[in-house]
């Protein structure tokens, strides 16, 4: 039996070999390749990788696809653009390399964008984030006019000034690939395509589209989101989120109180979704994911502190 | 004489900040010459996304040497002063001078300061421009950014060029060095290339793509913006916001036209306009007809290889952006907006006064009231044909407005009531929470898909206006009456619950709110004392809990209401506006007034003078009043008159006398004749006057005496008549007959006569006078 012939990725066609391009470009750049945090929440950002590694002073490079859960963005797969469940390519490089803006573009280059093809512009677009005492200064980057990456310079997380500076790259996967692969729906996207040759493809379409995988998802999930969730359920589990993450908090394990906080901040955007959070109540429920947050960030740098002072004498919180 | 070029590049400065960017380098980079005794006159200073440049031509080669001198102790000091002096001016005691000081022998050092070279003094300019240099926001970056401390720039710095003549400014900060290189296109021409001098250098850059100029990209954009458009035989949208923002965005602007679905036209045009504007920075363009076309002006930042597949990636983004807000639209309609108008109750307008739905109710009742009341008619005045200059009324005009009987009159009523009741019900919209600026329009567009008259679907298109200065003024009926409502709503209840402006916060937009109150009255000659408007908003309000506390405070019944057709008893307006308004909110309408009537050409003095009479409270009336008084100021008379009002005025409260209304009525010294107009005093003081005028004269009274009284005799009643009529031009002309005689009062009588009593009636006499001018403006405010 012959060895099979090498993958020959084509991230033009296939959503998936756009993300091994990815992977395979920061690998390259010398950055550790993670596996999404196994939990829900909004934004790519609430990684540990991300919040909680832009604290102190060790350097850190990695990168990591992180599903993301938007509820109330669902559309009951009726949408052609807008998921409540979708992918984030995140890269934090720390401290910011003096090529950041080069990387990001070698980095669209391996996916196949060409920029004298295609319009690429960075745009003004400024990121905080009260929930994570977190802000930064950056662009949207625009491929002939869509935002495809949101790229930040993070000065504060956790209400701490960021020493170093990290500098954050988000790509949409599904906007760069709809993009590259030329649909307008986003059900549409091939995520794959078996080679002719495959054999594991028994069983299986050759050709096996994003809404194969994700249609009959959104549609449920939206209903859930919507209609279905248990509110007095949520509210409950809200209150046990944030009782644990004090818990957490008061017992030094920060970490652990982080993962409760991002808990938090996800049952609340699902009561959000049910409609149950009057205008009023809403800025309550933030500042009290608020407090979560910054407090296991707080607690977790200067839990820290000593050590990482110890390898960086110049250093301090 | 040699030409500078400094050019500093950085990631992507963001459009907005350009502008103040290029202003920044060069104050900067000319205050740090002028330190060193350079002075510049001509500086060029450009930017683009990555660059900011500055060109300082016909610099000289070195700076000029100066002699510096410190005086010091004098002669005979002791020696530790003389060192100490000498250590703090570098020189050594046999280099100090000894000079004559007003006859005393005094230590001089005398330090020359050799001129420096020019490229040593911009080499130490340049990192200290770098550092003072003030953006809106900056930021750390990089390894640097371990320490707090480290350069902070708007997006990092990656290079300098600076050179004299063909001189490298040898220099460097934070790691980046002076050098002769640049880099070119991002994309065009990604590699260095080098810069010779000031005079090569906008060319270099234009060979490699980039033009440095914002002015000629911004031309380039518009010319090409408009060209595109034509070439597609439509018309620009011009926008220069637009221009200027994508002129920020880009080296090389390549304007490229594209098209989308015609489906969409369905949407209303400035949702299409605004979405194209503002989340993709397009220019849109109109068909022979005016109408929005289906096409959109993008500006690319590259010459692309094929223009088409850059529109067609626009387009496609614009198309999406586009479903989004028609299926908004879509959504919007399908639910009426009576229906929206229920979520309001979700939505606090203020904690102290209630959500947006008991708001809403407010201004339904207030703007019912107005209509029912007559105050805003169903058929208005055009402007200029109330009271006013010259304009002579036959009859003293309709101050009490009657209330409509017609069925006209109920008809408006109806329609500004549901028209108020609906105004805000977009904001719970899916359209405008994705554009907040769409709101009222948004109203107005679905107001009229669900088929409701067009005079309320115009009120809630209208009722913001007017936003600001300059902004149209609503002058259709049942618009007039919700905006109006809505703007006394707010600034009554603020005020009465004691959020009032407070020097330059003001956070609930009060004084616009008030600017709009003013503009729609007058616009209108809409004829009701402020402060009746204000109290009848605070009555609507009266339910709110602060509101209620209050009104029970001062003892007037919880039951109180403006229904029907009448406001509270006169007693209790005063009541109400004592406790909830107080003194402030008069002045505070009188300075927005000022301001409101100062681009019209109207002095404040004159606002004042008329404000401070105090019983005047309807702004139609006061306008008018103020303008007559302005024309007659303008006049030799008015001119004189005002002169011989100073004159009588300064002599009076020389001799601290108050006259008679000052015995009745004394509110202090500054103002005196508060009283005045008060209708109740003024029988009290002419029966005061009658007697004493009447009563044992001691002396015979010179002719210019007599001559004055008999002025005031008859200059007196024409004028009150004429107030009373409105017709402030005939006031100003009845007061312009005592010009004559109180000039010659002055040059003939002497007022501080020996006898006591002879003194005291022509006091009195003066007082008199001041008194007659003032039924027509406090004169003592007249500046000039």
């Amino acid at each position: 039996m012959s060895e099979p012939a090498p993958m020959k990725r084509d991230p033009k066609r296939s959503f998936q070999d756009m993300i091994l391009a990815l992977h395979d470009f920061w690998s390259a750049q010398g950055c550790l390749i993670l596996q999404p945090y196994d939990m829900r929440m909004g934004a790519g950002t609430f990684h540990p990788a991300t919040t909680l590694r832009a604290l102190g002073p060790q350097p850190w490079n990695a990168a990591f696809v992180q599903p993301c859960r938007r509820p109330t963005d669902g559309r009951y797969g009726e949408n052609p653009n807008r998921l409540q469940h979708y992918y984030q390519y995140q890269v934090i490089l720390k401290p910011s390399p003096p090529d950041l803006q080069q990387l990001y573009l070698d980095s669209l280059a391996a996916i196949g964008v060409d920029p004298l093809r295609h319009d690429i512009r960075f745009v003004e677009d400024d990121w905080e984030s009260p929930t994570l005492g977190a802000w930064g200064l950056g662009w949207e980057v625009w491929c002939d006019g869509m935002e495809v990456t949101q790229f930040t310079y993070f000065q504060q997380m956790g209400g701490f000034d960021c020493k170093p500076v990290a500098g954050e790259l988000t790509y949409g996967l599904e906007r760069l690939a709809m993009y590259l692969q030329g649909v307008d729906n986003v059900y549409d996207l091939v995520f794959t395509e078996a080679p002719a040759s495959s054999s594991q493809a028994v069983g299986q379409k050759r050709v096996v589209t994003y809404g194969d995988v994700f249609l009959e998802n959104e549609k449920q999930m939206s209903k859930w989101n919507f209609e279905v969730a248990d509110t007095d359920a949520l509210f409950d589990l809200f209150g046990k989120a944030e009782a644990e993450c004090r818990n957490c908090l008061a017992n030094d394990v920060p970490i652990a109180a982080y993962e409760q906080a991002v808990e938090a901040s996800h049952i609340f955007n699902l009561l959000q979704a049910r409609g149950v959070i009057s205008v009023q109540e809403r800025a309550s429920y933030m500042g009290r994911v608020r407090d979560l947050a910054r407090g296991a960030c707080e607690k977790y740098a200067a839990m820290m502190a000593p050590e990482w002072q110890a390898q960086y004498p110049e250093w301090s919180l | 004489m040699t030409d500078f070029l400094l050019e500093l590049r950085c990631e992507e400065i963001p459009a907005r900040m350009q502008a103040g960017a290029r202003a920044e380098l060069e104050r900067l980079l000319r205050r740090e010459i002028e330190a060193a005794g350079v002075s510049a006159t001509d500086i060029t200073v450009w930017s683009t996304p990555r660059r900011l440049a500055l060109i300082a031509r016909g610099l000289p080669d070195a700076t000029q040497p100066v002699c510096d001198e410190a005086k010091g102790p004098p002669e005979g000091a002791p020696d530790a002063a003389i060192e100490g002096f000498c250590r703090k001016n570098g020189v050594t005691k046999d280099q100090l001078e000894l000079r004559d000081v007003k006859g005393r022998g005094t230590w001089f050092a005398v330090i020359e300061k050799p001129g420096m070279a020019m490229c040593d003094v911009l080499a130490d300019a340049i990192p200290t421009v770098i550092r003072d240099f003030s953006w809106p926001k900056s930021m750390r970056w990089g390894a640097a950014s371990l320490g707090t401390e480290s350069l902070r720039w708007v997006r990092p710095l990656s290079g300098i060029v600076a050179i004299l003549g063909e001189e490298l400014v040898d220099c460097a900060i934070d790691g980046i060095a002076s050098s002769y290189a640049t880099h070119g296109h991002r994309f065009h021409c990604p590699g260095e290339i080098t810069i010779g001098s000031a005079a090569d250098y906008q060319e270099k850059l234009r060979a490699c793509h980039v033009i440095v100029d914002h002015e000629e990209r911004a031309a380039l954009i518009r010319e090409g913006a408009r060209k595109a458009a034509a070439d597609a035989g439509l018309t620009l949208v011009e926008d220069e916001g637009l221009v200027v923002e994508n002129a920020g965005l880009t080296e090389w602007p390549v304007p490229l036209l594209g098209r989308f679905d015609e489906a969409f036209l369905d949407v209303p045009p400035e949702v299409i306009q605004l979405t194209a504007r503002v989340n993709q920075k397009y220019f849109v363009c109109e068909n022979a007809g005016g109408d929005l076309a289906n096409a959109f002006v993008c500006t690319a930042n590259i010459t692309p290889a094929d223009p088409a597949v850059v529109i067609d990636g626009n387009r496609k983004v614009l198309a999406a952006r586009l479903s989004d807000a028609r299926f908004f639209w879509e959504q919007d309609r399908k639910t009426p907006l009576a229906e929206h108008a229920k979520k309001l109750e979700r939505i606090t307008f203020h904690e102290k006064l209630g959500t947006v739905a008991d708001k809403v109710d407010r201004v339904a009742k207030l703007a019912r009231w107005l209509c029912e009341e007559g105050i805003v008619k169903s058929s208005p005045l055009p402007d200029g044909e109330g009271p006013g200059v010259g304009v002579h009324t036959s009859q003293a005009p309709d101050t009490h407005p009657q209330p409509l009987p017609s069925s006209e009159g109920a008809l408006l009523a109806d329609q500004a009531e549901l028209a108020a009741r609906l105004c805000k019900a977009d904001l719970v919209t899916e359209m405008v929470g994705e554009f907040p600026e769409l709101q009222g329009l948004m109203g107005g567009y679905y107001a009229r898909a669900e088929g409701l008259p067009d005079e309320v679907a115009d009120a809630i298109r209208d009722h913001y206006k007017p936003v600001g200065q300059g902004d149209e003024v609503p002058t259709a009926p049942v618009t007039v009456a919700v905006s109006l409502a809505d703007k006394l709503d707010t600034l009554a209840l603020f005020f009465a619950v004691g959020l009032k402006p407070t020097g330059s916060k003001d956070p609930f937009a009060l004084r616009r709110a008030a600017l709009g109150v003013i503009a729609v009255i007058l616009q209108n000659n809409i004829r009701i004392p402020i402060t009746d408007a204000l109290v009848a908003a605070i009555v609507v309000g009266r339910d709110l809990p602060e509101i209620s506390w209050n009104i029970g405070a001062i003892g007037v019944a919880k039951s109180v209401s403006l229904s029907p057709f009448r406001l509270p008893e006169p007693e209790v307006i005063t009541k109400i506006g004592e406790r909830f308004l107080g003194g402030d909110s008069k002045l505070f309408l009188a300075d927005r007034l000022k301001v409101q009537q100062r681009e019209a050409g109207v002095r404040h003095d004159l606002i004042d003078a008329v404000f401070a009479l105090g019983g005047e409270d309807d702004l139609v009336r006061l306008l008018a009043r103020v303008k007559a008084l302005q024309s007659f100021i303008g006049t030799e008379d008015g001119a004189n008159l005002l002169t011989g009002y100073k004159r009588a005025a300064n002599i009076l409260k020389k001799e601290d006398w108050h006259g008679i209304e000052g015995e009745i009525s004394r509110t202090g010294e500054e103002d005196p004749l508060a009283g005045v107009d008060d209708p109740e005093l003024a029988p009290v003081i002419a029966a005061k006057m009658a007697e004493r005028q009447a009563s044992g004269l001691s002396h015979t009274r010179e002719p210019a005496e007599a001559a004055l009284i008999d002025a005031l005799d008859a200059a007196e009643p024409t004028a009150g008549a004429a107030i009373e009529a409105e017709d402030f031009t005939a006031a100003m002309s009845a007061l312009a007959s005592l010009r004559a005689p109180i000039d010659r009062f002055f040059d003939e009588v002497t007022v501080n006569a020996p006898q006591e009593d002879v003194r005291a009636s022509r006091l009195d006499l003066l007082a008199r006078f001041r008194a007659a001018v003032h039924k027509v403006a406090d004169f003592s405010r007249i500046e000039g």
